[in-house]
């Protein structure tokens, strides 16, 4: 029996998020007492090789094809569950990233398994599994059993840190040729548009964030300031992209982006569960509110009480004179 | 041009959600119900689609008859037909639900005709098990993309842009097509009082399926212990910058 872990790379680049998958695997199979491997699929996937190494990667299964030239959610699922049928695979766990938990479910519909998305803890049994996953983004745990063949999971993201093992050191690696009908390329990436270089807010290591008490699309002038002197970038709730001050790609939230910079400075934002779960995994926060028992001021690590429009302006002054 | 969009009927995303004694599912006692944000865009885009190329939007869900408000929303909004797959139990798991979803999709194309076009949302905002789209369509041998910020369709073709870090991936898929989108692809309208009026008297379709569990079972659902920190106030008011900036020098943060 073994145990896979699918890596998601965008052209060789390994997601941050893989590691904490690979982390999560490693010591499931050794929880398991299984040998235990990881999946890289598409073309480049061999740059990303190297990285896996430092994670006690045994063995590398590396599948290639005409059809994967590029990320495509159904060839990539259709390859994967190829390689679970062509192994004695027993589980399967990626990051939950958007594109790890795409792939398993389209492992998951061709085995016809269940697929256990963003999972804080996975704990095998001899016969069903259970495992602790999140609801709403966080703000609910549901507890699972799981019967299945082959058991399918992803990680949820920024549940674990991802740490290195060099006790193995460099493993095998096996090429895997799946078998993909040239249909499986309709879902294939086309084309790319890059729109900005540089930080965004999932790299950012501070992020600005204004809520419904920046006002209007103006008051943000000040927090792009901020953020300009911290070398961050802006972030806002979701009350604010539904006024129209700022466009969906800076929401921050569970139905907007999860961030985790070094400092959050949340300016103005009540912190509701919807915004708050795509926020808590900042290392540190400060809240900039008025209402002293605002959900964000009351979770927040730092707060400032007070009005964000002095209070703001304040602080990039004082950061001027300091540098001067 | 057939559109059908899937949606599911969730507490209001926001609301501090508490639990059922019995760990089942969520207290709806004090909650307000609607649907689920991706899926609201979904109906959006839609209607959108229809308003240019002609056709009709059929909204189907699974859900408590109570599930039938959230149809009703999609009719004050622009969609003209309504289907509801009424189930007693809290919720079905993922599996389940999609073998049912798949089945109530064959009865309506049997009859009517294939959708061109399959809209789910990326994923719900409560159970978020990020894999009934991608199910159903697999089910009825549809391509599909998840996590689509924009969509233009051309005569046979979709083309479909998903955000990722820095921009975005453009997608081709050949219709039938499904695709599971993400709120931002548009910004919803407001039903108009006509629209309101209108969707009271619409028809909600009823399907019933007969579909079995799958191997994910709720054991108990539950609030995650919440880390009780003390918030250290750092001042009051635009005063507090000089100690706002230490903080700031003390984390390493100035550049």
């Amino acid at each position: 029996m073994s145990l896979l872990v699918l890596c998601d790379h965008d052209r060789g680049t390994l997601a941050e998020a893989s590691l904490e998958a690979l982390t999560f695997g490693r010591d499931l199979a050794g929880r398991l007492d299984v040998s235990w491997g990881a999946v890289l699929i598409g073309s480049g996937a061999d740059q990303a090789v190297g990285h896996l190494a430092a994670y006690g990667v045994g063995t590398v299964h590396l599948a290639t094809h005409e059809l994967l030239t590029d990320y495509g959610p159904e060839a990539w699922g259709e390859t994967l569950a190829q390689l679970v049928r062509s192994t004695d695979t027993t589980a399967v766990t990626a990051c939950g990233t958007d594109r790890g938990n795409e792939v398993m479910a389209q492992v998951a519909a061709r085995l016809d398994e269940p697929f256990v998305a963003n999972c804080l803890e996975v704990r095998p049994g001899d016969g069903s599994w259970s495992a602790t996953r999140v609801q709403w983004g966080g703000s609910l745990l549901e507890d699972v059993t799981v019967d299945a063949g082959v058991r399918l999971f992803s990680v949820a993201h920024h549940a674990q840190d991802a740490t290195p093992d060099s006790a193995v050191g460099v493993g095998t690696v096996t090429p895997f040729s799946p078998d993909l009908d040239a249909s499986l390329a309709h879902s294939v990436v086309a084309d790319r548009v890059v729109r900005t270089h540089g930080i965004t807010l999932t790299t950012a290591p501070v992020v600005v964030g204004g809520g419904r008490g920046v006002g209007s699309a103006e008051g943000f002038g000040a927090l792009e300031e901020l953020a300009g002197a911290l070398g961050g970038v802006v972030g806002c709730s979701r009350a604010v992209t539904n006024n129209g001050w700022r466009p969906h790609s800076d929401q921050v939230g569970q139905t907007g982006t999860r961030i985790a910079p070094d400092l959050y400075i949340a300016n103005g934002i009540s912190g509701a569960i919807q915004h708050w779960v795509g926020a808590m995994a900042s290392k540190n926060i400060l809240a900039v509110n008025t209402d002293p028992e605002a959900n964000m001021v009351v979770k927040a690590g730092y707060a400032v009480i007070g009005d964000l429009h002095q209070v703001v302006p304040a602080i990039i002054e004082e950061i001027r004179r300091r540098q001067s | 041009m057939q559109i059908l969009v899937c949606v599911k009927r969730v507490p209001a995303p926001g609301a501090r959600i508490n639990v059922t004694e019995d760990g089942q599912g969520v207290d709806a006692a004090h909650l307000g119900f609607t649907t689920s944000p991706h899926e609201e865009c979904a109906v959006e885009e839609a209607v959108r689609i229809t308003e240019t190329r002609g056709g009709e939007v059929t909204v189907l869900t699974l859900g408590p008859p109570e599930a039938e408000e959230q149809l009703r929303y999609a009719a004050s909004v622009g969609a003209h037909r309504l289907v509801l797959i009424p189930i007693e139990d809290v919720d079905w798991d993922p599996q389940r639900t999609a073998a049912a979803l798949t089945d109530a999709i064959g009865g309506l194309e049997a009859a009517d005709g294939a959708f061109d076009l399959i809209l789910f949302g990326n994923e719900s905002a409560d159970a978020g098990g990020f894999q009934v789209g991608v199910r159903v369509a697999h089910a009825l041998g549809r391509p599909i993309v998840n996590g689509i910020k924009s969509v233009e369709v051309g005569e046979r073709t979709i083309s479909a842009r998903r955000e990722i870090d820095g921009g975005f991936e453009v997608y081709e898929l050949p219709m039938p097509a499904a695709l599971g989108v993400k709120e931002g692809i548009n910004l919803p309208r407001y039903p108009t009082m006509k629209g309101r009026l209108a969707s009271k008297k619409a028809e909600v379709g009823g399907v019933a399926v007969d579909s079995s569990d799958g191997g994910q079972t709720r054991l108990r659902l539950y609030r995650p212990e919440e880390q009780v920190s003390k918030t250290v106030i750092l001042g009051t008011g635009p005063e507090a910058a000089g100690a706002v900036v230490d903080l700031f020098e003390e984390l390493g943060v100035l550049p």
